[in-house]
């Protein structure tokens, strides 16, 4: 009877997850080691941490080796283990001016206070595949150290600070647009509450930090190519580590560690406000975890884009932008698409073919033509 | 490497935390108190991908208590793979008991049907929604669709219905056919087939719906009018199955599904409904739905 294929689903499950799991072990390598994956895919593991919203190298890199590298995959299983713990403090507001710089740099200005610092980047460098890569030894890695610590000038380590924001530069001349005084300041937590439309700024923020990497870029590109309001340039683009601070219950501000952040300040084009007539720069925010420059940038983009109120745009639509961008919803609505459809499918084919029926003509012509089909067909 | 005790030792009854539950319980009680109003509500992350019953878990998770057996559907079928991962699932983080048997159970969840046997005052129905927002078709935007429901403003959902049958001479919404619930708010009642539509209307049970990647939920409270939307002079009517039967039973009064055989030409239907099927065959009693429409069918039967 067919339906013996059908009830075999539990015993399916079990065989397809041992299978998968053969798969990922199959050729009989090494384990790769957790601290391996956490230190030599670092860019990966900040890619889960930003999209799976969770702060935690270690479980990321676990995830990462579990889902046998797919990295939104990996910020799937983040998502749901975040979910299981319990939020019960509220950080606060990361001080990004005291960041320690790993990098930074702008497009606006030629030379800023503290210099551009380059910091760790393949920018600049050809991306030519390295077959040296290939057999990478110990001995290798060791050598390249010891010559790379050799030229640090320890005592010039001491003497880095922190660095003011170029778009300080801009604020103090009046050239920045202030914040639009009507604008929703509320702070919601996208995490506990489902948004509603149109929602403030502090839900395109959550949402976008959240996003996936590739949603914001395809969205963020749409505007500057010719869907939005163009091409900003990057005030400034910093990536470094920045202490979290949270408020005990006595209110005195407990230190509980350092994140990596990368953050831009996108320069949009001139603008006026409605209530005076001077014209601004205005200004498009991007914060992420872990250092993700594409996804930085993008969100300034969007962020900005949103905020103009010119809806007409996909990429400058508020519901439209938080909607898609959510790369761990929407990589599940795709994927369902694989579950069994038969009884929706079976009531629309039940329309179809009563519609096709009150056509008789067309149905015998048709079908004749389906017949002939068949027939060649068992040729 | 970090230790968390959370991750070693077991999950929450029921996975999802106390707080987080209360949440969607009182979330519900409002989405009961308005019949077919969509009510936003938290929707955790779940260890099983969005769109893929999160909502509908979220709910059962909600209200499972221990003393609860389970039901999980997929299409009509038990055993289909997806109702097998949810159930069992469910069954690790609450050690409920489990049936396929559809008056035992005293929760079910399903995906895209209702059982064929009618359910009682002691039976709850949670569906899995796609898409909770029956306008989303012709509008959308959610702040406009929240408007539209707000101000019972239904005028272009009617226009399409009509539109559909100047083009092609019926109403051609296959499965999720939109609802006027209590007369006052339509609402999807999640892509169940036309068949399901009118077991809705009048029941005794709760019908639940949770949509968890849109994050919203709603109900059909017990004995609450849910019309299908027709005209005066183009009637709502379900699936037609009145030229085939069900190659086990030779029944035809229920939904259908159709398997092409091997040849690629043959056809042969059983009864979709799996429990139902199985019962039909072993010949124990079953307790069908009753409603105009399948009342007609018998009638016509005779």
């Amino acid at each position: 009877m067919a339906y013996v294929s059908v009830k075999g689903g539990a015993d399916a499950i079990a065989q397809a997850k041992e299978l998968v799991e053969y798969y990922r072990l199959k050729d009989k390598t090494k384990p790769i080691e957790i601290e391996q994956i956490k230190s030599q895919f670092r860019l990966a593991i900040d890619k889960i941490m930003g999209e799976g919203s969770l702060y935690a190298p270690e479980y990321a890199a676990i995830a990462f080796k579990q889902m046998e590298g797919d990295v939104l995959e990996s910020a799937f299983v983040l998502r749901a283990f975040r979910a299981t713990l319990q939020r019960k403090y509220y950080s606060d507001i990361l001080d990004t001016r005291n960041m320690f710089v790993k990098r930074k740099i702008s497009s606006s200005f030629r030379e800023i206070p503290g210099g551009q610092v380059l910091g760790p980047t393949r920018d600049y460098s050809q991306r030519l595949i390295d077959s040296t890569k290939y057999n990478e030894s110990e001995q290798e890695i060791e050598n390249f150290l010891s010559s790379f610590e050799g030229k640090i000038e320890k005592e010039k380590m001491q003497e880095i600070t922190s660095f003011n924001k170029v778009i300080d530069l801009l604020k103090a001349e009046g050239l920045l647009m202030p914040a639009e005084s009507n604008y929703d300041k509320t702070v919601k937590d996208v995490t506990l509450e489902a948004v509603k439309y149109p929602a403030p700024r502090s839900v395109t923020l959550q949402m976008l930090a959240r996003g996936e990497t590739g949603g914001l870029m395809t969205l963020a590109y749409s505007s500057m190519r010719g869907f939005g309001d163009g091409h900003g340039t990057i005030g400034e683009l910093r990536y470094g580590s920045v202490k979290v601070l949270v408020s005990d219950t006595q209110g005195r501000k407990r230190y509980i560690g350092n994140v990596n952040l990368t953050e831009c300040e996108m320069i949009t084009k001139i603008n006026t406000t409605k209530e005076a007539k001077i014209p601004y720069f205005a200004i498009g925010y991007g914060l992420v975890l872990g250092q993700n420059e594409t996804k930085a940038i993008c969100m300034s983009i969007l962020e900005r884009g949103i905020r103009s109120g010119k809806s007409e745009n996909p990429a400058n639509n508020q519901e439209f932008v938080l909607y898609h961008t959510e790369g761990v919803e929407a990589m599940g609505f795709t994927n369902h698409l694989k579950l069994p459809h038969y009884v929706t499918f079976q009531s629309g084919l039940n329309n179809l073919r009563e519609s096709v029926k009150r056509n008789t003509n067309i149905q015998d012509e048709k079908m004749k033509v389906y017949k002939e089909m068949a027939k060649q067909f068992q040729k | 490497m970090i230790e968390n005790i959370k991750f070693n030792s077991s999950y929450n009854f029921a996975f999802i935390d106390e707080t987080t539950k209360k949440e969607i319980r009182r979330k519900l009680l409002k989405a009961i108190c308005i019949p077919g109003y969509q009510v936003p509500y938290s929707s955790p992350e779940m260890p099983i991908a969005r769109g893929w019953g999160t909502g509908g878990l979220h709910l059962t998770l909600a209200l499972i208590g221990k003393t609860d057996t389970l039901k999980m559907i997929d299409q009509g079928s038990d055993a289909s793979v997806n109702a097998c991962n949810l159930r069992d699932f469910v069954q690790l983080t609450t050690n409920c008991k489990t049936t396929y048997d559809t008056n035992e159970a005293t929760l079910i969840q399903t995906r895209h049907r209702i059982t064929e046997e009618k359910l009682t005052d002691k039976q709850i129905m949670v569906f899995q929604v796609p898409q909770p927002e029956p306008l989303r078709r012709v509008e959308r935007y959610e702040y406009k669709t929240r408007q539209m429901h707000a101000e019972s403003d239904y005028a272009k959902m009617w226009l399409t219905l009509y539109e559909a049958f100047v083009k092609w001479g019926d109403v051609m919404h296959g499965a999720g056919y939109p609802v006027m619930v209590n007369g006052r708010y339509i609402m999807s009642p999640s892509p169940i087939p036309r068949w399901d539509v009118p077991n809705l209307n009048m029941a005794d049970c709760i019908y639940l719906f949770g949509a968890g990647r849109e994050k919203r939920l709603y109900a059909v409270p017990p004995h609450t009018r849910v019309e299908p939307l027709e005209f005066e002079d183009v009637k709502f009517h379900i699936e037609n199955f009145k030229d085939v039967k069900c190659e086990s039973t030779g029944y035809n009064i229920a939904y259908m599904d159709e398997m092409y055989q091997d040849d690629g030409i043959t056809k042969k239907f059983y009864i979709n409904d799996s429990n139902f099927l199985d019962k039909m065959i072993e010949k124990i009693a079953v307790n069908q739905h009753s409603n105009k429409y399948i009342n007609q069918l018998k009638k016509n039967e005779q």
